[in-house]
């Protein structure tokens, strides 16, 4: 065993044992332990785990490399993901920790007196939670199978056993604490490369600095040099390349930010803190370790891509042709780390021009790279891989490598247990509960949530076994479904006293319906490759003013307010108790613990 | 002065809307839509526009929410809706 695995074994190993003494020692005894961790949880602390169940394996390590691949147009998961906890601290959690009620279908159903409104969130939540869910599972199996040397199957097995273990028997005390330590390892193994890398590059430890420094031993800045060297070779322009359009961007931002605050697995967060203002305080501390890995996020990005390219093009560090014939890296003089990376295929070379060189280039170069025989772009490097390989390409310590690894899982792992616990109490709480065995026991609520916990397990599992043809843009839809669905019905909820149940339920199934309309349409019906329909219908790609349909979550947002308002102008409004309700949810005082009934 | 129900939400949403329009000033409108042009001034070596869209916006979110916590948490007692 080489010193890497050994390395990798002990941090990872090291870590598991942690989460699950951890899971052991905060046991739940009740259903309100299970559900809100006893309604006894810090803000401070509540922020910390909110922030690990929130930053997920799309965060860990995707989003630096959809960055770095993106540059500038990047920023949308930036300013998405961040952004929505504004929303959701002045729209959403005081509110809902006012009405103190356990899940986000229960308020609904309440709010709407209506059972049918608390199936249809719930319908609209299993979907959510589940599509983000897979993302998740891929991204465990991703880590363990090139860190542990198993194979992506055996990493999935061992990532739904090690969820299992604390998910089931913990329930959210367990996890809350849980993803307290997950915290602290995932954004330990973020920052520590980064820092590293910051300081090699340019000399500034603070990576949030260091990308706008010079680099080491000139007067250039960063971005500057990155700049002039991916435009020279052919590539969009770091610092303003946009994914599609002005408006495409904005309106995927938009997308993303009310689907954050729209996604239950975080709002039930907010009911696990002891008062309405500390919901509030919460969302704040939540966003400040957030911003912790947000903000090393685009500094990861751009020196990675640097670095990439300095490894593959000797003249980008000295300033020299780029197009030179002995510029280019020998194949056989290339590091351990691309050959690592090559072996799980997700870093590829092909000898295009037959002269043993790496050629990495973009489709601009044109003229320039056929005058220097270039044939065509050689390399392509998984935008998965960026974050995971980043210490490798710094040359780090291989201790560094294994936190990184740790970090990975930890992240993917704690995502996956709190996506688990909103499933597994939208099924015992809000529909066996309330709709099949009204005068269940709360043993009896207890047990059925955690076998649909292991059922949610075993489904998740399959599911990320048996991907259904994509993995990157998952985790987007998910946010997509939640903002056309949940956050208009909960909005709508709180800030209109007369907004009925007809409305609600017909604003969720067409907010609904109609962003997976257009998602299906281009992802193919319930994600099935080959059943696209976008162009059997005569219907050209991103039809709907060149929107994508990762971005479209705004519009069906935008449609489930209009349709609400429509038929709630045609229909009887809200009851007098209802709206009494309404009023006594906006202010704070009263506000007990969450409770079950 | 007026301590109504429906005063104390005509306050609330008064703060809600200042709170959102700089919310939306840093992110969506600096950070995308007027980007390009604030991109010709820079700051240290981050052209401002790309600088709000990677950076800027989510400390200014920070700010933003906790602002919203402390002026609510003076709201409340002005109105005497707040916790015990």
């Amino acid at each position: 065993m080489d010193n890497l695995t050994l390395m990798t074994y002990l941090f990872v190993g090291g870590s598991f044992a942690l989460y699950i003494g951890i899971a052991v020692w905060a046991r739940a005894g009740s259903t309100k332990d299970f559900y809100v961790a006893g309604g006894g949880v810090h803000p401070v602390t509540n922020g910390m785990a909110t922030a690990a169940d929130w930053m997920s394996a799309a965060s860990f390590i995707s989003m630096a490399g959809l960055i770095s691949n993106m540059g500038y147009g990047g920023g949308l998961f930036l300013m998405g993901w961040t952004g929505g906890y504004v929303l959701l601290a002045m729209l959403l959690a005081p509110y809902l920790r006012k009405f103190g009620k356990f899940t986000v279908p229960h308020f609904i159903g309440d709010r709407y007196y209506s059972n049918s409104a608390r199936a249809v969130a719930v319908l609209c939540l299993l979907v959510a939670s589940i599509v983000y869910v897979i993302g998740q599972m891929t991204g465990v199996g991703v880590t363990f199978s090139r860190f542990l040397g198993v194979t992506n199957e055996m990493g999935i097995y061992i990532g739904m056993g090690i969820v299992f273990a604390y998910a089931v028997f913990g329930g959210m005390k367990g996890i809350t604490y849980t993803q307290v330590a997950q915290y602290c390892v995932l954004i330990s193994a973020y920052t520590v490369p980064a820092i590293f890398i910051s300081l090699q590059l340019t000399g500034n430890p603070l990576p949030q600095l260091g990308l706008g420094s010079t680099l080491v031993g000139s007067d250039v800045h960063l971005l500057t040099r990155l700049n002039e060297v991916v435009v020279d070779l052919g590539f969009n322009e770091y610092t303003t390349s946009l994914p599609g359009s002005t408006l495409n961007m904005f309106v995927y931002t938009v997308s993303l930010m009310i689907g954050t605050a729209g996604l239950p697995h975080v709002i039930i967060r907010f009911f696990t803190v002891p008062k309405v203002a500390d919901a509030r305080a919460s969302a704040g501390w939540a966003l400040v370790f957030i911003a912790i890995l947000y903000t090393t996020a685009p500094a990861v990005a751009a020196m990675a891509k640097y670095n990439l390219h300095a490894t593959v093009n000797h003249a980008v560090a000295t300033g020299g042709d780029l197009y030179a014939e002995d510029a280019s890296l020998r194949y056989e003089d290339r590091p351990d780390w691309m050959q690592r990376w090559e072996r799980t295929g997700l870093l590829r070379w092909e000898d295009k021009n037959n002269d043993g060189r790496i050629q990495f280039y973009g489709p601009r170069a044109g003229a320039k790279a056929e005058a220097a025989g270039w044939a065509g772009n050689e390399l392509t490097v998984n935008a998965d891989i960026i974050v995971l390989a980043n210490p490798e390409i710094a040359l780090l310590p291989n201790w560094v490598i294994a936190l990184v690894a740790a970090g990975g899982v930890a992240a993917a792992l704690s995502t996956a247990a709190g996506l688990l616990l909103a499933i597994s109490s939208a099924v015992s709480h809000d529909l066996v509960k309330s709709v099949f065995v009204p005068d269940l026991s709360e043993k009896g609520e207890l047990l059925v949530g955690k076998i649909s916990m292991a059922f949610a397990i075993v489904l998740a599992g399959w599911l990320g076994l048996n991907p259904p043809g994509f993995a990157a843009g998952t985790v987007a839809l998910a946010f997509g479904i939640a903002a056309c669905s949940l956050f208009p019905a909960i909005m709508m909820g709180i800030f209109s006293k007369t907004m009925n149940k007809e409305g609600a339920i017909a604003g969720m199934l067409i907010g609904l319906s109609v962003t997976l309309f257009y998602v299906f349409a281009h992802r193919g019906i319930m994600f099935i490759p080959g059943t696209a329909y976008v162009e059997k219908m005569g219907l050209s790609p991103n039809f709907f003013f060149g929107i994508t349909p990762e971005a479209f979550g705004a519009i069906g947002a935008l449609v489930n307010f209009a349709v609400a308002f429509a038929v709630m102008k045609m229909t009887a409004p809200a009851p007098d108790h209802i709206q009494h309700m309404v009023e006594d949810v906006r202010v704070p005082r009263g506000a007990g613990g969450a409770v079950a009934h | 002065m007026d301590k109504s129900a429906a005063a104390y939400w005509k306050a609330t949403l008064s703060l809600i809307r200042n709170v959102l329009i700089v919310w939306f000033l840093v992110s969506l409108f600096a950070g995308i839509l007027i980007a390009p042009m604030l991109n010709n001034i820079s700051l240290g070596g981050y052209p401002l526009g790309f600088w709000f869209a990677q950076q800027g916006a989510i400390y200014v979110f920070i700010a933003c929410i906790f602002y919203y916590a402390k002026k609510m948490g003076e709201i409340d007692r002005e109105f005497d809706v707040h916790e015990e």
